[in-house]
């Protein structure tokens, strides 16, 4: 152990940062790393066989399909729309700008379990538009469209507020010259804009991805949890473990405790590509 | 020198068209229909459910459980913080990654690991239980799930800070003679306090509206263990959607004033320093 290069008079001693090193370690030891290792643990309790069988059953099956689904239609939704407001907030000034990036941020103050029951409220059987739904024969509630909504409001802000400080420390130098030598709007933002922010995007999209094949209390207020048709993985979790099949629930968990794993993975080596995109003595957040 | 001339970027209608529809349909007007549904069902009766002895016994469990979590982070989240940015030790790379693992993990999965671990027939929780404590099914149980969800928001608000923390004041200090515990004292902790504030009041918001990975280990008993947010889940499915909408403004607003204070003490924070730094 040796203290990061700094100043003779600032190095603690080893006696002092040997401790503080070692009970910090203890505390991500104890609460991050041992649940991690104990849903692999858990999950191949009973051997590989019992692995595949729970996570290959059409029940789980179906609910993997369902979460891919809701991440392939939710994730480029807010892909869109995380692009569309990093460019408005960014290269234009407008009033109001400030009160516009609260809204953006608003679904992080706010429960998942809130971010379901506001649909049911809307489009459930007793909400304001249930009526009218039902009589035209739209489900939303205790149907895959309102589990998509569920999961869009919880990952709203996530593509924007990666894209923000990213485009701000940028600036808009570029995209100014492409216009000046006669670029159209499009070409500009495909050429310019678009490689400019690439790992930044990414980085996004990957954080709401995982989100969205995560969501949980969102989903359950909104799923009707109906076996084969509107249970999504962590639901199909919930019910396994609720029953009692605890190694069929931690097969599925570890399935999602992967992804997670892969994410921290991609997000550390996006993280590291990103801090070369954007130059140590850039202005941050120049003016336009 | 510049080349040419500025000009306006395109497409600003285009994309505040389209940012404004997309709030409005997906979050503003969802969230118009719960206020609208906690107003329609009349003053007395919005009381009657927002302050029912159930449903105070839910905010007690929140706000208790998620302010105890927090305090906890604070304290070691802080450290882990300043030890990953101040020492290098092997395998400080995976432990820095690490920390974001509750921000990736799925909260149901945190949820019953946690749950197996602190059980009493659990590695953990056999311990515990041997020493005369329950934490799995119990109101500590609470906070060991929140502890674990709220952990990165302290870890990731300090430790910038920290990195950008200037070496000079700290070695003039130390120069004129301040010994280690004085410089924490006087020069390091006033400069971290708004982002450890500010880190608080996240994993707070946060923590009050945890579902996924509490109700698995909670135990869920009414008036004793059941969060609000399960409270707000019961009513739904007992079709009292006014009753939960009730109790989901009262968390909405508990949740905005949290973040709102802090705003405010960072403020003052800020200020204060600036101005002493100015004299």
């Amino acid at each position: 152990m040796r203290p990061a290069a700094r100043a003779p008079a600032l190095r603690d001693p080893w006696w002092l940062a040997a401790p503080l090193v070692v009970v910090a370690l203890a505390f991500v030891a104890l609460f991050l790393l041992l649940p991690l290792v104990a849903v692999f643990g858990y999950a191949f309790e009973k051997g590989w066989d019992v692995f595949v069988a729970a996570i290959t059953e059409p029940d789980a099956q179906a609910a993997i399909r369902l979460t891919l689904l809701v991440a392939a239609i939710s994730v480029p939704a807010n892909l869109v729309f995380g692009v569309a407001a990093a460019w408005l907030v960014t290269r234009f000034e407008f009033r109001g700008k400030g009160l516009l990036v609260s809204l953006i941020d608003l679904p992080f103050a706010v429960s998942p379990v809130i971010a379901g029951l506001v649909y049911v409220l809307l489009f459930g059987l007793h909400g304001w538009l249930g009526g009218w739904l039902a009589e035209h024969d739209i489900r939303i509630i205790f149907a895959v469209p309102g589990i998509v909504l569920a999961t869009v409001f919880v990952t709203f802000p996530m593509v924007a507020r990666e894209l923000i400080p990213l485009m701000q420390a940028q600036g808009d130098e570029e995209e100014q010259a492409a216009r000046t030598l006669g670029a159209s709007g499009f070409s500009m933002f495909w050429r310019v804009t678009l490689p400019k922010i690439g790992w930044g995007l990414l980085y996004g999209v990957i954080l709401c991805n995982a989100r969205a094949m995560g969501e949980f209390g969102a989903v359950s207020v909104v799923s009707g949890h109906i076996r084969g048709l509107t249970n999504t993985m962590p639901l199909h979790v919930e019910i396994l473990y609720n029953e009692y099949q605890s190694t069929a629930a931690f097969a599925v968990a570890a399935l999602l405790a992967l992804l997670a794993l892969f994410t921290l993975l991609l997000k550390r080596l996006i993280g590291w590509r990103i801090e070369r995109t954007v130059p140590a003595n850039a202005p941050s957040g120049e003016p336009t | 020198m510049r080349l040419f001339r500025r000009q306006a970027l395109p497409g600003f209608g285009l994309t505040l068209g389209l940012v404004l529809s997309w709030l409005t349909l997906i979050v503003l007007l969802p969230m118009a229909a719960l206020v609208l549904k906690s107003a329609s069902i009349g003053p007395q009766e919005f009381w009657a459910a927002a302050t029912s002895p159930r449903a105070l016994a839910a905010y007690r469990v929140t706000f208790g459980s998620a302010a105890l979590a927090g305090l906890v982070n604070l304290v070691f989240g802080t450290l882990l913080a300043w030890v990953l940015v101040r020492y290098r030790f092997p395998g400080r790379a995976v432990v820095d990654a690490l920390v974001d693992l509750p921000f990736a993990l799925p909260t149901a999965v945190a949820g019953i690991t946690l749950t197996a671990l602190y059980a009493g027939n659990g590695p953990l929780g056999r311990w515990i239980e041997a020493a005369g404590w329950k934490v799995a099914y119990t109101p500590s149980g609470i906070v060991v799930a929140l502890i674990f969800v709220s952990l990165p928001f302290i870890v990731r608000s300090v430790q910038p800070v920290l990195e950008a923390l200037e070496a000079d004041i700290e070695e003039a200090a130390a120069t004129l003679g301040a010994g280690r515990l004085t410089v924490l004292r006087k020069v390091i902790l006033p400069a971290l306090w708004p982002a450890i504030l500010a880190g608080f009041a996240l994993a707070f918001a946060r923590a009050i509206g945890e579902y996924g990975s509490v109700i698995f280990i909670a135990g869920n008993m009414p008036m004793v263990s059941e969060i609000a947010p399960l409270l707000i889940v019961a009513k739904r499915d007992l079709r009292d959607y006014g009753g939960a909408s009730a109790i989901a403004v009262v968390m909405l607003v508990a949740s905005f004033t949290a973040l709102l204070a802090i705003n405010l003490v960072q403020l003052w924070l800020v200020r204060r320093r600036s101005a002493k730094a100015g004299r």
